[in-house]
């Protein structure tokens, strides 16, 4: 067995993934049959609901928008070796910072509002970020436990926040005052209708574009620039970073930061683009599911918007789906989310070894062949 | 009501809020010595709790409900050890996919079966799990301090919480006073070491992956059909989390983990009790900042401001035997 051939990109990115990812479908095929429902008429139904139609499209896009945001956050953070399930957390307070930036800085010119609404988020998500990064990078704690607890604490500060303090006089529901109209940013159909075209309502914003940007800023940040090249230096090995020169813990704490900022971007399609206000739990497991998102993308930027995409498509074909057929509700595409992620991430080598001995076997009577 | 009478029900309170924490942690605690990250607490509790209270209601057992439920939970520590120890997947992304996986699946079988919003019905007196009165209770109810004390605190809990109090000190004896025991923590610390002596890491592994799942699935039972009368949609409400955070407060060891839960039981049950309460000297004290304290106080030691929580070395580390 000594003599396995390294497999091919094109194996190892494509055909892998997609091996995993059709092995997730089948099984929720039969979780779909064994409650006594046919899996083709749910697969037609949430083609249908993800791309059927024009408002369809938008919401599609939409839900991707927060998955390209939080997968990427994860992403940048994997780079430098750590696993950030903090991206909901971190979210969440980039929500508080769009929020108060919104309400306490409306004097600024409304159009450079778009700007600090982005710092704002950015600088919240980073900054509950820093907290587990410096833990992790100068006492040792680990980061996965941290973020965790870090989650949680978010969810209780940010629900004393809404109940006692951000809460307007008057309101029962825990939620901030409306944001001002002028300050929220401009829906695409609103944004196509000023170039004269006519598109269907939906709630995609702005943001979209923005996390399309994203995506390539992130690409040129962690394989063209000095820093990405250190983050992902530091995390191949540590050990050798150190003695490259590279002090790991400075890049520790630099990825976080930035993943924790990108994590805080969701906050801008929800908090700004759609609800225009802060809702409690308003990041209702995005950040979770961006590990799905980055971990199937193979934490390329490309990837990850490819991926959001699918898990877009899900969330809307879903809520289509909860419409069409009432015994099967949004928790389906809790499913769907779980064994995908089980089977893309956790179970990812499973077919690995099989696959490298058939291309093996394939390859080695190529060379016979060709040496005959 | 005197203050002291208000004491000992926020302790009962407290043994009731602790008992799941327990287990779990315990299960935690086996899965973690052996090298395994178990981060898949939360979605085996929550699948233990669904099938006991689905075939507790079926069969008007509870003793099967338990059955149920502990099977469930090893199946579910099989497909994690599966995922981890054969296949060598990432353990933090094998964990959080069962967590998600069974959040969804609970709810919507429970749909499928009961249409009832995803929540089983109500449990009938047999399907559940009913207080004890231990021997003595009632005679000495009367008796001042260390009767009541007795009656209330120590009697009347459901046989559960007296499982799960005993299995602190029988997971330590396994732990440390068994042979079983000493193989598994060397898997966590050294499993070249074990490997060389002719041990299969893998096997026990999977031992250990199944010592928590048998664990947590008892901790599962107990929320649908002791502690509550029914499944309701996602009812460990990060229970697991904290359960995990207990054993990492415990320091991977089955006493300090216990009292870690204790603790954070009765945080849980104190959170309840001080809602709109002003405290002389503090004044109100907001509930989610208590609720908040057992994540904030696992923070503040990982940081290693209360002592040092050293994990087993090999801990998320899968075994590749050399060639």
């Amino acid at each position: 067995m000594s003599d396995t051939i390294q497999l091919p990109r094109w194996i190892d990115v494509g055909v892998l993934p997609l091996m995993n990812l059709v092995l997730a479908f089948l099984i929720s095929g039969l979780v779909v049959m064994a409650i006594g429902e046919d899996p083709t008429e749910v697969v037609r139904i949430m083609l249908y609901g993800a791309f059927g139609y024009e408002e369809a499209v938008g919401y599609t896009l939409y839900y991707t928008t927060n998955f390209v945001f939080t997968g990427l956050a994860f992403a940048v953070a994997f780079h430098a070796g750590l696993f950030n399930i903090g991206v909901e957390g971190q979210a969440y307070i980039g929500g508080l910072g769009v929020t108060l930036a919104a309400l306490y800085l409306n004097w600024i010119p409304a159009p450079l509002m778009p700007v600090v609404s982005i710092l704002a988020a950015a600088l919240f998500g980073a900054a509950w970020a820093y907290i587990p990064a410096y833990l992790q990078a100068r006492r040792g704690s680990h980061v996965v436990i941290t973020t965790i607890m870090f989650n949680f604490i978010a969810s209780s500060l940010m629900v004393y926040l809404l109940v006692n303090v951000l809460r307007p006089q008057g309101s029962m529901t825990p939620e901030s005052a409306a944001i001002d109209e002028n300050l929220t940013l401009p829906y695409i159909h609103d944004m196509a209708g000023w170039f004269g075209f006519d598109m269907a309502s939906s709630p995609l914003n702005f943001s979209f574009v923005y996390a399309i940007a994203c995506c390539v800023l992130v690409w040129l940040f962690i394989w063209h620039t000095r820093w990405g090249y250190a983050i992902r230096t530091v995390g191949a090995n540590a050990a050798a970073a150190t003695f490259a020169g590279i002090e790991p813990g400075r890049y520790i704490i630099l990825a976080m930061m930035i993943s924790g900022g990108l994590g805080g971007f969701m906050a801008l399609n929800e908090v700004m683009g759609v609800q225009h206000r802060l809702l409690i739990d308003f990041t209702a497991g995005y950040g979770f599911v961006g590990i799905a998102v980055a971990l199937m993308g193979r934490n390329h930027p490309f990837g990850i918007f490819l991926s959001a995409l699918l898990f877009g498509m899900l969330y809307q074909g879903g809520a289509e789906l909860s419409f069409e057929i009432p015994t099967i509700t949004n928790d389906m595409v809790v499913v769907i989310q779980g064994l995908v992620i089980l089977c893309t991430g956790a179970l990812e080598h499973m077919f690995r070894p099989r696959v490298t001995r058939i291309y093996t076997a394939w390859r080695l009577r190529q060379r016979a062949q060709e040496a005959a | 009501m005197d203050n002291f009478q208000m004491v000992v029900l926020l302790l009962d309170a407290t043994m009731r809020t602790s008992t799941p924490l327990i287990l779990a942690a315990l299960a935690g605690m086996f899965s973690e010595r052996a090298g395994t990250i178990n981060l898949a607490l939360e979605g085996m509790m929550l699948g233990g709790a669904f099938s006991a209270a689905c075939v507790a209601y079926y069969t008007d057992s509870h003793w099967l409900g338990l059955g149920a439920a502990v099977l469930t939970t090893m199946a579910l520590s099989l497909l994690h050890g599966f995922a981890c120890i054969t296949h060598k997947g990432n353990q933090v992304v094998s964990g959080m996919a069962i967590n998600i996986l069974m959040s969804g699946l609970t709810a919507l079988v429970g749909i499928a079966l009961f249409a009832q919003g995803g929540k089983t019905p109500a449990l009938d007196h047999d399907a559940r799990f009913q207080p004890i009165t231990l021997p003595g209770a009632d005679a000495v109810a009367n008796v001042p301090v260390l009767g009541s004390l007795y009656s209330e605190l120590i009697s009347g809990h459901n046989i559960l919480v007296y499982v799960a109090f005993l299995a602190v000190p029988a997971s330590w004896w396994v732990l440390y006073r068994t042979r079983f025991g000493l193989r598994l923590r060397a898997v966590g610390e050294n499993p070249g070491a074990v490997d060389t002596a002719g041990i299969s890491v893998v096997a026990m592994r999977y031992r250990s992956v199944l010592c928590s799942g048998f664990l947590v699935g008892i901790s599962g039972a107990y929320l649908s059909t002791a502690q509550g009368a029914s499944f309701l949609q996602d009812m460990t409400a990060g229970k697991g989390y904290i359960a995990l955070a207990a054993m990492v407060f415990g320091k991977w060891r089955p006493f300090p983990a216990m009292f870690a839960c204790i603790l954070f039981g009765f945080l849980d049950a104190a959170a309840t009790r001080l809602q709109g309460v002003s405290l002389p000297g503090i004044g109100e004290v907001p509930v989610q900042l208590v609720q908040a304290l057992p994540y904030i106080l696992t923070v503040i030691l990982l940081a290693g401001f209360i002592g040092r929580a050293v994990a087993p070395k090999s801990l998320g580390r899968p075994y590749v035997k050399e060639r």
